[in-house]
């Protein structure tokens, strides 16, 4: 389970985090929604402690990592597995050595095992032979794609997903999905997502909480969100403009 | 921060304080994050291939640039001590004089500077780049210490090639001198490189030798930190590959006078 307590973020004089609670159960899809630079991404790099909050708190299993460095945090963050918005691929690796790159350096794994690992991963994202080529070689969708196989290739435990699917087109959308839903299925792993893509997100999640001005505005399984009256989230999912609320 | 503006007065010390703490802060950052490279240094497991890679980078890479520029340097000395030498009627000096500065002095900080613009900026702007993508992040969140992955590496492949380096830009350069001093000005060849043989001694050549091992360790240090810590964008990358050659240079140059006065 992760526990977010009273989060509080700022860069200079923008508030960004204003103390946000959030629980994510273990073994459940979480998905958070909200506005293009209301500060989801900058959730998402407090729980994998890559920024570090002006106050609050995040605890995995119980294990407070706010104020953890070093090797203490990597031990949590061995359980890990997170896709970044932008890919964060190698990009002076092919996209086979990205995917194997976590089997070899972090589990240590043998040769043929690492090769098979790889070659399975890059099937499931509908990239098999793509894996000579470099990062800068292949389009947007397929580095996404690429970077969900090196997040998962390790099957780890709690995983980070940062917009999976945003520049996919609909039928690859809803392939990620499936893929994500398959692998849950199979390794139970609890999964933290950010996106915008309403309504798939609602066929996949197991909770969603609407991120709105540094705090959840609601939180909720998809029927509930769906059917919510608060106005912020109904505007979001209905994607209305921004001025159509006065009128 | 203070919420009530200060008194006019005390604002130029309240400025001047916060530049100052700044800087102490900056300079300590730059110190612990040497530090912190040398600790992933002194502990397995050692990225081999990614050393050889480094070498490949910054040594091989550099060859080129070396090999032309000793040359010339050295074409350069040459011809300006000869055309000295020889109102004294000391021609007969010039092989000792070229091999001296260019051992010495030259050879080290020309090669370090050569290098520095080549390999050193490539550095910065590579793993400046990897930061403002991300990509250091991912390192991180594997777990693996991104200092072991990119900065150890390099340190250490500064250490090998910056000798190496210097010691082909001091072929080179007396080989140029040769050119000069034999070939053009009609001076014998035996006298060229016998009087080298007596007047250069292995201290100098150590001198040189520790010299530009530091240089190596200055230079990477440098640009690795200043990648490493780049600001926003394209913008912030050029702005650390400009600093991290700025900062190389002047650094070469000032430890270089320092270690000329200490070293024998
Ligand atoms: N390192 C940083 N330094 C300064 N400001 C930052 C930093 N990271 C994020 N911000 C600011 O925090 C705010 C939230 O950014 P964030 O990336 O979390 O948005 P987001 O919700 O992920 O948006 P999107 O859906 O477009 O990805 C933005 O206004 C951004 O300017
Ligand atoms: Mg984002």
């Amino acid at each position: 389970m992760i526990k977010v307590q009273g989060l509080t973020k700022s860069f200079g004089r923008q508030q960004v985090l204003r103390g946000l609670d959030l629980e994510v159960p273990t073994g459940s899809i979480t998905v958070i929604i909200g506005r293009s630079g209301g500060g989801k991404s900058v959730l998402l790099k407090h729980l994998i402690g890559l920024l570090h909050p002006d106050a609050g708190r995040v605890l995995v299993d119980g294990v407070e990592i706010t104020g953890l460095r070093g090797r203490a945090l990597d031990e949590i963050r061995q359980r890990y597995g997170v896709v970044f918005q932008g890919g964060a691929l190698f990009d002076s690796m092919r996209c086979a050595e990205n995917v194997a790159f976590p089997l070899r350096e972090k589990l240590h794994l043998p040769r043929p095992e690492i090769v098979r690992r790889v070659e399975a991963a890059l099937h499931q994202v509908g990239l098999e032979g793509m894996g000579a080529k470099y990062p800068a070689e292949i389009s947007g969708g397929m580095r996404k794609r690429v970077a969900i196989a090196r997040a998962l290739v390790t099957e780890p435990e709690i995983v980070f997903f940062d917009e999976p699917t945003t520049g996919l087109d609909p039928i690859l959308v809803n392939t990620i999905h499936h893929l994500i839903l398959d692998l849950h299925q199979k390794f139970r792993f609890t999964a933290v997502m950010v996106s915008h893509e309403i309504p798939e997100i609602f066929e996949i999640a197991d909770t969603v909480a609407m991120l709105h001005e540094g705090r959840i505005a609601e939180v909720g399984p998809p029927p509930a969100i769906q059917a919510s009256s608060n106005p912020v989230v109904r505007q979001f999912i209905r994607g209305e403009p921004e001025n159509a609320e006065g009128r | 921060m203070t919420d009530r503006p200060l008194p006019l007065a005390l604002r130029a010390l309240d400025a001047l304080g916060q530049r100052a703490t700044y800087v102490v802060d900056s300079l300590g950052r730059f110190g612990t994050f040497l530090g912190q490279a040398l600790a992933t240094i002194l502990t397995p497991p050692f990225k081999f291939w990614a050393f050889i890679d480094r070498i490949h980078y910054i040594g091989y890479r550099s060859l080129l640039i070396i090999v032309l520029t000793g040359g010339f340097t050295g074409m350069v000395l040459g011809l300006q001590v000869y055309l000295t030498l020889v109102r004294f009627g000391s021609e007969a000096y010039l092989g000792p004089a070229v091999a001296l500065s260019l051992i010495r002095e030259l050879g080290p900080v020309l090669a370090a500077l050569m290098v520095t613009g080549r390999a050193g900026s490539a550095l910065t702007a590579e793993i400046g780049i990897m930061r403002i993508t991300e990509q250091i992040d991912a390192l991180t969140v594997m777990a693996l210490n991104p200092l072991r992955y990119l900065v150890a590496p390099s340190i250490l492949a500064g250490l090998v090639t910056f000798p190496l380096m210097t010691a082909i830009f001091d072929v080179v350069g007396i080989f140029g001198g040769y050119l000069v001093g034999v070939e053009l000005l009609g001076l014998s060849q035996g006298t060229y490189f016998g009087e080298m043989q007596t007047f250069v001694d292995m201290q100098d050549i150590m001198t040189g030798f520790w010299k530009s091992l530091s240089f190596g360790v200055v230079v990477t240090w440098v640009c690795t930190y200043k990648g490493f810590n780049v600001g926003h964008g394209a913008e912030g990358v050029a702005k650390a590959t400009t600093d991290a050659v700025v900062l190389s240079s002047v650094l070469i140059l000032v430890w270089d006078y320092f270690m000329g006065s200490v070293l024998p």
